[in-house]
């Protein structure tokens, strides 16, 4: 068959959003309480500096630790950076800057935004002051942000328990990337030829395999593929399993079968579900067909088409 | 700064660099599939070697899921080295020289005597600005989203307000790299593009890396092996990494210790280098690493252009080990460094340092 031509470009937007829950230790639990009841806590390490945020163990010694220090909502900004087109989920909608800011009491310093009108009201060593969410729940945005701060900093750590009622003890630190995901050439080919209720493979120019659902190079040779071979539209069932456990937003009653196919002039099996026979009579060799529904960009599901088994031995190199 | 007395640590087995390839790194690359990318550059070192995928002895890659935005997307691209029968593999989910450590690792062990490495990144699918934010602490920083250019901004105005550089020292690093970029056919961004405006003050859209998709692939071998390979091996006389804290609050954003650090272990300061590639996406990290690494003006810093002029995330760092073995396959080299980084504000970084026997 001729070598294809480079077809459409695929796109469509694929969203990655997760809810990543995350449990605290018992630093991370009073620091992140503390914020919430406007409270900044410190840790103690072994040569007596103070770090905000406070951490479970010491960065230079490993050392584990816990003694909690509460430090003030004012301190000193050791560098910035001028943001003048905010991003999604940064903390302020308007220009800000980014500021590390060593809070005072502490030996380190804390990372977030600067509100202050505009780059030139901004300078290393500036003084600045917590501006606390309205709502606060136990996490690092219970900070709304810092706003100018003209007092002292004479101001020393002291002791706290780090206790609390109702602790906050975990976090729900939400994900979400955008993306364009473009499927490549090959597997474009495979898409577009689904739209025309055809399944094209690609052949290895090595082996002479023909794979299917192609991605552009042959896994055993390390080739790539080009030759476009249609295959099926029916194939042989070359194993196969009962599903019995309902999937969430899967409207399929179980049980159903889902198959390993060899479509026919394919070398790799692809996996569909069989419907249109008794769960219980799915077999190794059954001959099946693709059943597509209107609109469907891929098959519903296959079906017997009726013809005897194929023998094993024509399949035997798939399962 | 005077280097300190090193304690260099010796490598066991004679390991070289006997082939590298890269892609043409551009913006966009949505007609190839990651292993679409990948292959060619992948045959093109096997085909300078001679090797067929079935002689390497250990294989090694570098990528990140999150910018494919998949899981376990490395899997996809064992495609194309020929994964069946089985094959001795393994994945590092960072840049490629973090791989290509773990090569050498596998080769100074005996159990290997050629590697195949490789890494890829297709940025152009995402916001890698906001991908890179997924690799910060997730409780006190993650939250509130800062971006890798505004990171890189504070270590920036952090240099300035420290006396190390300021924007006209920093606009000369942009242009020098975009200059030296003309010459380098892989390049994505020449010399046309100016600095432009802010992105994040105090850095400006020429202080930053491209975007872009490429990918990049070495051949590792040991002793004979790497001489009847190649007429001119780059021999890794010594590498090295080292990480700081995570918290960049903790860190002097100004210095890079873990750098020196490495680059002792690995003898960098034995006897002069000629060359250094440094993975510097900012121009503002440059003036860090040539502080850290102690390179003098007589240094030829980023000949290629470095990631300043094609940043494929993941494959950057392994450029700069490839680049710098090509330099002296070719003979333009006798001693260079080779520098990658990982994370942000040059957390983690690795150094290398190549020889090539003398002529």
């Amino acid at each position: 068959m001729a070598s294809a031509p480079s077809p459409e470009v695929l796109r469509a937007p694929l969203v990655v959003e997760f809810p990543f829950t995350r449990s605290l230790g018992p630093v991370q639990s009073a620091f992140l309480t503390g914020l919430r009841e406007r409270t900044v806590l410190g840790v103690r390490t072994g040569d007596g500096r103070t770090l905000v945020p406070p951490v479970e163990y010491d960065p230079v010694t490993a050392e584990e630790i816990r003694e909690l220090v509460e430090v003030s909502d004012t301190g000193t900004v050791t560098t910035w950076a001028w943001n003048h087109e905010p991003r999604r989920g940064q903390p302020l909608d308007t220009p800000f800057a980014w500021v590390l800011v060593k809070l005072d009491g502490a030996d380190t310093a804390l990372l977030h935004a600067l509100d202050v009108p505009g780059p030139d009201a901004v300078r290393s060593g500036m003084r600045v002051r917590i501006r606390w969410a309205d709502e606060r729940v136990g996490a690092i945005t219970d900070i709304a942000c810092f706003e100018a701060y003209e007092g002292g900093d004479a101001v020393r750590p002291a002791p706290h328990s780090g206790e609390f009622a109702d602790p906050v003890t975990g976090i729900v630190a939400a994900a979400r990337l955008d993306y364009t995901y473009s499927p490549g050439r090959a597997q474009s080919a495979y898409i577009g030829a689904l739209a025309e209720r055809r399944t094209v493979g690609e052949r290895c120019p090595s082996c002479r395999k023909v794979y299917v659902p192609p991605r552009g190079a042959c896994p055993t040779c390390g080739v790539a593929t080009a030759e476009r071979v249609e295959v099926g539209p029916r194939g042989t069932v070359t194993t196969y399993c009962i599903v019995n456990i309902k999937a969430k937003n899967l409207d399929i009653e179980v049980p159903y079968v889902y198959a390993h196919i060899a479509l026919d002039g394919a070398d790799l099996a692809l996996h569909a579900r069989i419907a249109g026979i008794p769960y219980d009579q799915v077999r190794m060799g059954l001959r099946v067909e693709p059943v597509w529904t209107e609109g469907g960009r891929f098959p519903d599901h296959y079906r017997p088409t009726g013809e005897p088994d194929a023998d094993y031995d024509t399949y035997k190199e798939l399962v | 700064m005077a280097p300190r007395k090193p304690s260099v640590m010796r490598p066991a087995r004679e390991v070289a660099i006997v082939a590298f390839g890269q892609t043409r790194h551009q913006r966009s690359t949505d007609e190839l599939s990651e292993v679409e990318m990948l292959m060619p550059v992948l045959h093109e070192v096997l085909a300078a070697t001679g090797l067929k995928t079935s002689d390497i002895g250990f294989t090694c890659s570098g990528s990140s899921d999150y910018l494919a935005g998949r899981a376990f997307s490395f899997t996809m691209a064992l495609d194309g080295v020929g994964a069946w029968p089985p094959i001795s593999e393994s994945h590092v989910e960072m840049d490629g020289a973090w791989a290509l450590y773990e090569a050498w690792t596998k080769l100074q062990t005996g159990e290997a005597d050629t590697a195949l490495v490789y890494s890829y990144g297709k940025s152009s699918p995402g916001s890698v600005r906001d991908v890179l934010t997924r690799q910060l602490d997730p409780y006190y920083v993650a939250p509130l989203w800062p971006d890798a250019v505004a990171l890189a901004a504070l270590q920036a105005q952090a240099l300035i307000d420290a006396g190390d550089t300021d924007e006209p020292a920093l606009a000369g690093i942009a242009t020098r790299s975009r200059a030296s970029a003309d010459a380098n056919p892989h390049a994505q961004r020449g010399s046309s593009a100016g600095q432009g405006d802010y992105a994040v003050r105090p850095l400006r859209r020429g202080d930053c890396p491209p975007v872009g998709d490429g990918a990049a692939a070495v051949i590792l071998a040991a002793g004979d092996r790497a001489r009847d390979l190649c007429e001119r091996p780059a021999w890794i006389r010594g590498i090295d990494h080292r990480i700081e804290a995570h918290a960049l609050g903790v860190r002097d954003l100004t210095e890079s210790p873990s750098t020196r650090l490495a680059a002792e272990r690995a003898g960098v300061f034995e006897r002069p280098v000629d060359t250094a590639e440094l993975h510097a996406p900012f121009t503002s990290q440059e003036v860090v690493l040539r502080k850290a690494l102690a390179l003098g003006d007589d240094v030829e810093v980023n000949p290629s252009g470095g990631a300043l002029a094609a940043n494929p995330v993941m494959a950057a760092g392994l450029i700069r080990l490839g680049e710098t073995a090509a330099r002296i396959h070719r003979g333009a080299s006798d001693r260079a460094v080779a520098h990658a980084t990982s994370g942000p504000c040059l957390q983690q970084n690795l150094v290398a340092v190549l020889e090539g026997d003398a002529s």
